[in-house]
């Protein structure tokens, strides 16, 4: 088992704190969580604590930006897209500021908390505000990568962070490019488009299918918008069966995302799996992605409906 | 006349106008704030035509950011806006019915969705900090603005983090769109719960302009905290049928009110 993205978030801008003078950290009393807790002990002096007040931590983080720092503003993906949704549009997306919004323990893998901290919904609400880009890594490479990337870019970004624990995907070493789709297993016929930590089960689930004699191409869209819409098609055009994986309500997330490419130029039937709009509820998180029908086995059985 | 009572006269003109032309806007709340505007622009702020687009100077965030015809008018009268005031609110104009900071140079934040303007002057005033520069922040916030909870927020961290270079008018005008603000939600005391976040707080006439000098010259002093000016103010200020008339928060004059309303503020 690998980290979980939060772990890697917290690991890889505390090393951006220090080489960059001009990123400032904010938290809203979670930094243990959001493992904003790294920046600070590397930098106490550009992390700010912002107490339990989300939708004041964003406003302060335009006041920020647009004092010419790169704002870096974590909290649990729940409270920095719900509950400051406006003021993410408004003072944030709108004028388009340079802050980097990073929620964590998104999706139902928050586990035991239950459905108030489970953010099933953060993709579709931040990928519909205008300029916003949303990022979905899937493992400690890929979310480093992420981060190194969104502290480049000038933009307004959101990134989906989670709580638990995952298998790693990649190695350090891999390079990423975040404007392109990721092809992670290659097959015939069957492609899964998956983000986030369903990249792993759609894997897992690939290799069960291979034992079966089906071939499973597995896409990881970590960079949900601006989408590669290129890249998407190329899958599309050359696969029969499509299906989408996310930890996340079908409805406005990945699923979407796909669909609005297909209907363009390529129309396909797309199963999408996810949560269908319902809430999950307590437990551990293994235990809920099975009862959810997000786990590998539950994939590899839509698969097996599919092309039987 | 001094060339600052010339400078508001022209400033709430302006604002008539420009309100008029669009037969849509804020003209109460605007002609309301023009004295405190008209202080801070001409005789505080040290931002001009050449410094204007970029934030190595003080600045000024209008969180009641409906009262957009004050601050396009200031800054034109301050030679910082070269355009054309009656594209307000048309197509194609920077001039957007709220704020956008990316359209015209000395506008400070995007506003308009109300209690979101303070927490970015916050937000500056903790960035100026850390950048150890002795720019100045500025914020206007409006009396019925103050029901909104991220105001409080705001506060709150304006205190914690001892933002002594952050300064806000509160424009104490007892209006809003749906009537008195004591009717619709009566935010009273608003000067003790300031204190009580502990604010330095500051009673003036938002019309006497020495009064407004004399707050702004003490807000300065003031160490460890940051400073609310609580201004008194009549909407709609300088024309009989506008003044203390919710009526007219969001309500643009006819032609013959606008010509009544321009002969009043020239007498003025």
């Amino acid at each position: 088992m690998g980290k979980a993205t939060r772990e890697a978030y917290g690991e890889a801008l505390a090393k951006l704190i220090v080489e960059d003078e001009k990123i400032v950290v904010l938290d809203a009393d979670l930094t243990g969580s959001t493992k904003t807790a790294d920046a600070k002990k590397a930098c106490p002096e550009r992390h700010f604590n912002i107490g339990i007040a989300e939708c004041n931590m964003t406003g302060i983080a335009a006041g920020f930006a647009s004092s010419g720092y790169t704002v870096f503003a974590s909290t649990f993906a729940m409270f920095a897209a719900g509950r400051a949704w406006e003021q993410v549009r408004n003072s944030i997306a709108y004028p388009n500021l340079n802050v980097k919004i990073c929620g964590t323990h998104a999706g139902i893998a928050v586990g035991e908390d239950g459905v108030s901290h489970q953010a099933i919904e953060d993709i579709a609400i931040m990928r519909v505000i205008p300029g916003m880009e949303v990022y979905s890594p899937c493992d400690e490479a890929e979310t480093k990568a992420v981060i190194n990337h969104v502290a480049k870019t000038k933009n307004p970004c959101y990134v989906r962070l989670g709580r638990s624990k995952v298998d790693d995907v990649y190695s350090l070493d891999e390079e990423f490019d975040f404007t392109k789709v990721k092809v992670v297993t290659k097959g015939e016929k069957v492609a899964i488009f998956a983000t986030g930590l369903m990249v792993q089960e759609a894997v897992k689930a690939a290799k069960a299918l291979e034992e079966e004699g089906i071939k499973v191409t597995v896409v990881d869209v970590c960079c949900i918008k601006p989408i590669d819409e290129k890249g998407v098609l190329e899958i599309l055009k050359s696969h029969d069966y499509i299906i989408t994986a996310e930890e996340h309500n079908v409805i406005g997330g990945l699923g979407s995302a796909i669909a609005e490419v297909s209907v363009k130029s390529c129309p396909k039937n797309i199963k999408m799996i996810g949560i269908y709009d319902r809430y999950a509820e307590s437990g551990p998180f293994n235990e809920l992605l099975v009862k959810y029908e997000l786990d590998a086995n539950s994939i590899a059985k839509e698969v097996k409906e599919l092309v039987k | 006349m001094g060339d600052l009572k010339l400078h508001i006269k022209n400033i709430r003109k302006n604002i008539l106008k420009m309100v008029a032309n669009a037969s849509s806007g804020h003209p109460g709340g605007s002609l309301g704030a023009a004295d405190i505007l008209g202080v801070l622009y001409f005789e505080y702020m040290d931002i001009n035509e050449d410094n204007a687009a970029g934030v190595d100077r003080d600045r000024f965030v209008l969180s009641k950011g409906h009262a957009s015809p004050v601050l396009y008018a200031t800054l034109y009268e301050k030679g910082i806006f070269k355009g054309d005031l009656m594209t307000f609110r048309q197509i194609d104009s920077k001039l957007q019915g709220h704020p956008n900071m990316n359209y015209v140079d000395g506008v400070d934040m995007s506003t308009g969705s109300l209690g979101q303007g303070i927490s970015a002057a916050v937000g500056m005033a903790m960035a100026n900090k850390l950048s150890k520069n002795d720019h100045r922040v500025y914020a206007m916030l409006g009396d019925g603005e103050c029901a909104e909870g991220q105001v409080w927020e705001a506060a709150m961290a304006a205190a914690h983090y001892k933002l002594d270079n952050l300064c806000v008018f509160l424009d104490l005008n007892g209006l809003q769109i749906d009537g008195n603000t004591v009717d619709v939600m009566d935010s009273r005391p608003l000067d003790k719960k300031f204190e009580a976040f502990n604010w330095e707080v500051i009673h003036i006439d938002g019309h006497n302009l020495d009064e407004i000098r004399a707050a702004l010259d003490k807000a300065k002093e003031v160490k460890g905290k940051p400073t609310l000016i609580f201004a008194n103010t009549i909407k709609g200020k300088g024309v009989s049928f506008m003044e203390n008339n919710y009526a007219w928060h969001g309500v643009a004059p006819n032609k013959e009110q606008l010509a009544q309303a321009l002969e009043e503020v020239e007498a003025m």
